[in-house]
Formats: C-alpha cells, structure tokens, sequence
C-alpha cells in the first residue's frame, strides 16, 4: 500500500460518495478535486455544476476560481447566474451540493458571515454566496471541512446556511440537509431525530480520540465504528495527475494584455 | 445612439458622485479599467452593487470611494479575504460602510426584477438562516394562490451598470462570450449602460443564442483592449491568477495598498498606462 496524505483520504473519501449519473453544485477546493476525481474513476457520467453558469463541466485540471475558462470550454452549456440558482437549485434539480464553512455546529449549521457579532465583526468572512441555498434545495448535502476546536464549535456565531435546524421539514426547503460530514479525522453523519453529527466512520490509523480532541462539541461515536478502506494505487494515481496537470497549468506565466 | 466615447469621457459624462453603480461580470469579464478610472475621477458616495466585489471593488472600498456596499460573496476567489472589504467593515477605514448582504440566488433575482422594472424579486430562499433578521430589505410574500410564505428582495436598478465584453460593433451592439454571470440582467436594469470592450468590429459574428446586448439598451462604448486585466476575457487573455494571490498582500496593509493605487492607478493616464507600469514593475 501506498503513502497517502489526510487530504488524499478527504479527497477519496468524498469522491466515493458519489454515484454515477447524479448532479453535483461544486466548489472550489477540495469539493472540486473530490468531485472531479469520482468523474475520472467510478463515476464519468456526474454532472458538475458550477455556480458560475457552467453545466456538465469537465475540466482537464482543477479550477483556482469558480469562473475559470476552461470551466466553460469544457461545458455542455454555459448558462446566466440567475438561472442556475432558480431553474436548476431552486427547481430541485440538483441532487449533491458541497458546502464547507469557516465554523460547524453539531446540526451542520454553517457560518461564513462573520466571527464576532453581525454589527461589530471581529473576523468579516465573505458570506453566503450560494450557500444558504444550497443548504436548503439540494436533495443532500455533503459538507467537507477540516476538523478543529475552532471551526467546530458548540455555538455558531452567525448561521449563513441551515443544517438540521428545528422546524427544517415545515421550512420550504426542498433538500434534507447534510447527509454526511468529511473531515480529516473522520467520517460524520446525523443521527437520531435532532440529526446530530455522530463519528460514523474513522481513517486507518487516526483513532475515534483524534476526532474527539479535533472537535468542539462532545462528539457522539457509533458503537460500531467502520474504518475506511484507504485510498487504492488507482485513485491515487489519478488524483496525483490531476492535481499535478492542474500545478502545471497554473504556472503557465500570463502576460499583460498589452 | 449609442456613444462611442473614451473611457475617460465615458465616465466624466456618465457617473456622478453617490450614484449607484454595478460593476458586474461574475469572474469573468470584471470591468477594472473602468473602476481604476472611477479611482483617477475621484468619485465618491458610490452605492456599488456587485454580487462578488472581488479586487475590483477591494480597491474602490479602499480608496474611500463607496458609501454602502450591496452583495452577496466578498472574497478574493480562490485565496481568501478581500483585506480593503474586511477593513472597512471592521474598523472603518478609511470611511464607514454601509451594508445590505444578500446570498446570490437573492442578488440573482434582485437584478432580474430590476431588468423586467418589477419593484422586488422572489425566491423561494432565506431559509435557515440569520440573515433576514440582520438586513430588514430582505421580506417575505404570501403568494395569493398558494398561500406560500416567499422570501422578496428589493429590485436592483443601478444609476449606471458598467460591463466589459469582447465587442461590440460600429452600431453600438454588444457581444458576450462565454460565463456571463448576471451581467445581461444588470445591463437591463440600469438606468444607463456603459460597456467597455476588447475590440470594435464592422459585424458581430453570428450569434442566434448569444448573449448579445442590442445597441438601444448600450448608453457607450468604449474600446478599452486588457480592461478586465487581472480577470479575463475569454479568447483574448487569461485569468491572472498569479496577481490574484499577489493582491493578498498589496491590500493586506494601508499603506502598501495606497502606494499601490497611487502609483499604478493614480500616477498613470488610462488603462494602457496602467498596465505598461505593472510591466515596469515586474
């Protein structure tokens, strides 16, 4: 077996969760490395979708924004903003959307608005974007964040987008929320009726106490604990040429248009 | 008739102080020789509406340009903050700004009612979070069929939306390729249209779906070749995305970001200049 960095078993594990055909709202980061690597191996009919416009995108190398170029060459259609979010997300076309955030609570409530008060902010983040709803209208969503005391917190500062928050199925939104969790140290998912993050499954070699001391909130543990198969030679190998395809690509100098 | 004017004169002529402006263009497509020249015009009491700020408006809210700032995601795409953004908001420096947030699938349909001269847009959104009860311009409609409870955001209607584009013809036409973001909706809502273009051509390539401003909607045209520098305009030059990261430190300090405005935007006459003292510098 291989060598493999915590990222790569993220970015595997997450890439597993995807099944062939279905319709995916991606991000920039690891959602897109994730998504992107699931098209290349077990799933290459996903479609991507990327707020920026673009539908059935299927890039040769990672994006470093969400309205990249070769986004758009490599597209079945390329389509306004506003019709992404009201024809396809509101509409409930889209089955996976992505989300991370800068702060979690143990429902999968999101903030990236602000730390501090709304008013008086002691850290401006930049905000909802296409979150909030995302969060709402995606059939599921899968959040992806790397897990720390400071980004898992008892109490959100601001919620920017609704997990599993009281009232959620009388809410409108059309989604049933986060589905799953995938950090670092472990694999999360809601359980019981409240829809409390709850370590389901854990990496080789990264015992249930590293998630336990990553995470702010006391961190419920299945009883039964499944152990991820680590990353193969395969999804390896093509992970490891996307993202050297996507370095090389972004090294390539741009000149001045003058 | 649309006017064919330099950019300079575009802006003299068009855009007053505490007008509302949209800068739009969704990654693509960012009109920043336009806002450099805002900065060199030393317009100020802007109400700007864009739905990602991005650099373009970093330097604007910088500058102390802006009075209230409408949008819905204000970071550097792909690095991190907006450091100008982020101080203003903070510490109000240089100036206090005003802020009336919105998600994008909000600020989306805000502009759509804008173009269509509806007085707010609808979405079934807002939900689950806490940002209705923090900005009072986002409501909610019970929908007189359904009896449904729908989230309404105001109409968007700029005094002037400015784009870039890779052209327009001799007619005033405008031509859009590739991601378009919610540009054609904020053109149509803006009381005037002021584009900014890589090139001037005798006749628009056939474009039957196209994204295509017609040239009674167009208030100017300006031919302003590398105007979305650092973003891009497809078929013409990349996205920047080196100077992407580097403005992460040029806007992380007052002083060096003011250096930076005063000497590369300030010190120089048009875009053309702007770009050939990037050169000098690099």
């Amino acid at each position: 077996m291989s060598e493999y960095t915590r990222d790569e078993m993220m970015t595997v594990a997450a890439a597993r969760l995807l099944r062939d055909g279905q319709v995916c709202f991606v991000g920039i980061g690891l959602p897109s490395a994730a998504c992107n690597l699931a098209r290349l191996t077990h799933a290459p009919e996903l479609v991507l979708i990327y707020e920026s416009g673009t539908i059935g995108t299927r890039p040769t190398v990672l994006p470093l924004s969400i309205g990249d170029g070769e986004l758009a060459e490599t597209a079945t259609c390329v389509i306004p903003l506003p019709d992404i979010f009201s024809d396809y997300l509101q509409a409930g076309r889209i089955d996976i959307g992505f989300l991370g955030a800068a702060q979690i609570d143990r429902f999968g409530n999101l903030n990236s608005t602000v730390i501090g008060s709304y008013d008086k902010p002691k850290t401006r983040l930049p905000g909802a974007g296409g979150a909030t709803e995302i969060a709402a209208h995606a059939r599921q969503v899968f959040v992806v964040m790397k897990a720390s005391p400071r980004s898992f917190v008892k109490k959100i500062d601001f919620q920017t987008s609704g997990g599993h928050f009281p009232g959620r199925p009388q809410s409108g939104a059309r989604g049933a929320g986060p589905a799953v969790l995938v950090t670092d140290v472990g694999i999360l998912k809601p359980h019981g009726e409240s829809g409390e993050f709850t370590l389901s499954a854990v990496y080789p070699g990264i015992p249930a106490d590293e998630a336990r001391a990553a995470i702010g909130w006391p961190l419920a543990v299945l009883p039964e604990l499944d152990t991820c198969a680590p990353p193969t030679a395969a999804e390896l190998e093509v992970l490891r040429a996307l993202e050297a395809r996507t370095a090389a690509a972004h090294r390539e100098p741009v000149r001045l248009p003058l | 008739m649309t006017e064919f004017l330099p950019l300079k004169d575009a802006i003299a002529k068009h855009v007053a102080d505490g007008d509302c402006l949209a800068l739009e263009g969704f990654t693509h497509l960012i009109p920043f020789a336009a806002g450099h020249e805002l900065i060199r015009q030393g317009r100020k009491d802007l109400h700007l509406a864009r739905m990602t700020p991005d650099l373009v408006y970093d330097q604007l809210i910088g500058v102390g340009a802006a009075r209230k700032l409408t949008f819905s995601w204000g970071g550097n795409p792909g690095v991190g903050s907006l450091h100008r953004l982020r101080d203003a908001v903070e510490n109000g420096w240089p100036c206090a700004l005003e802020i009336d947030e919105h998600s994008h699938a909000a600020m989306a349909v805000g502009y759509r009612a804008g173009a269509a001269r509806l007085p707010f847009g609808m979405l079934r959104g807002y939900i689950g979070t806490d940002l209705p009860a923090r900005n009072p311009r986002i409501r909610h409609v019970t929908c007189p069929y359904t009896g449904e409870n729908i989230a309404t955001v105001p109409a968007v209607n700029p005094d002037v939306t400015i784009l870039h584009a890779q052209r327009a013809d001799r007619h005033g036409n405008v031509a859009i390729d590739g991601i378009v973001g919610a540009a054609r909706e904020a053109a149509l809502a803006a009381a005037k249209l002021l584009v900014t273009v890589e090139q001037i051509v005798d006749e628009l390539p056939p474009a039957m779906n196209n994204i295509v401003l017609p040239a009674f909607t167009v208030t100017a045209v300006s031919q302003v070749p590398g105007g979305a520098w650092p973003s891009y305009a497809h078929g013409h030059y990349a996205r920047d995305n080196d100077f992407y990261l580097r403005w992460d430190a040029i806007a992380r300090d007052r002083g060096g970001f003011t250096a930076w405005i005063d000497r590369h935007v300030r010190a120089t006459r048009d875009h053309r200049g702007f770009l050939a003292s990037l050169r000098e510098a690099a």
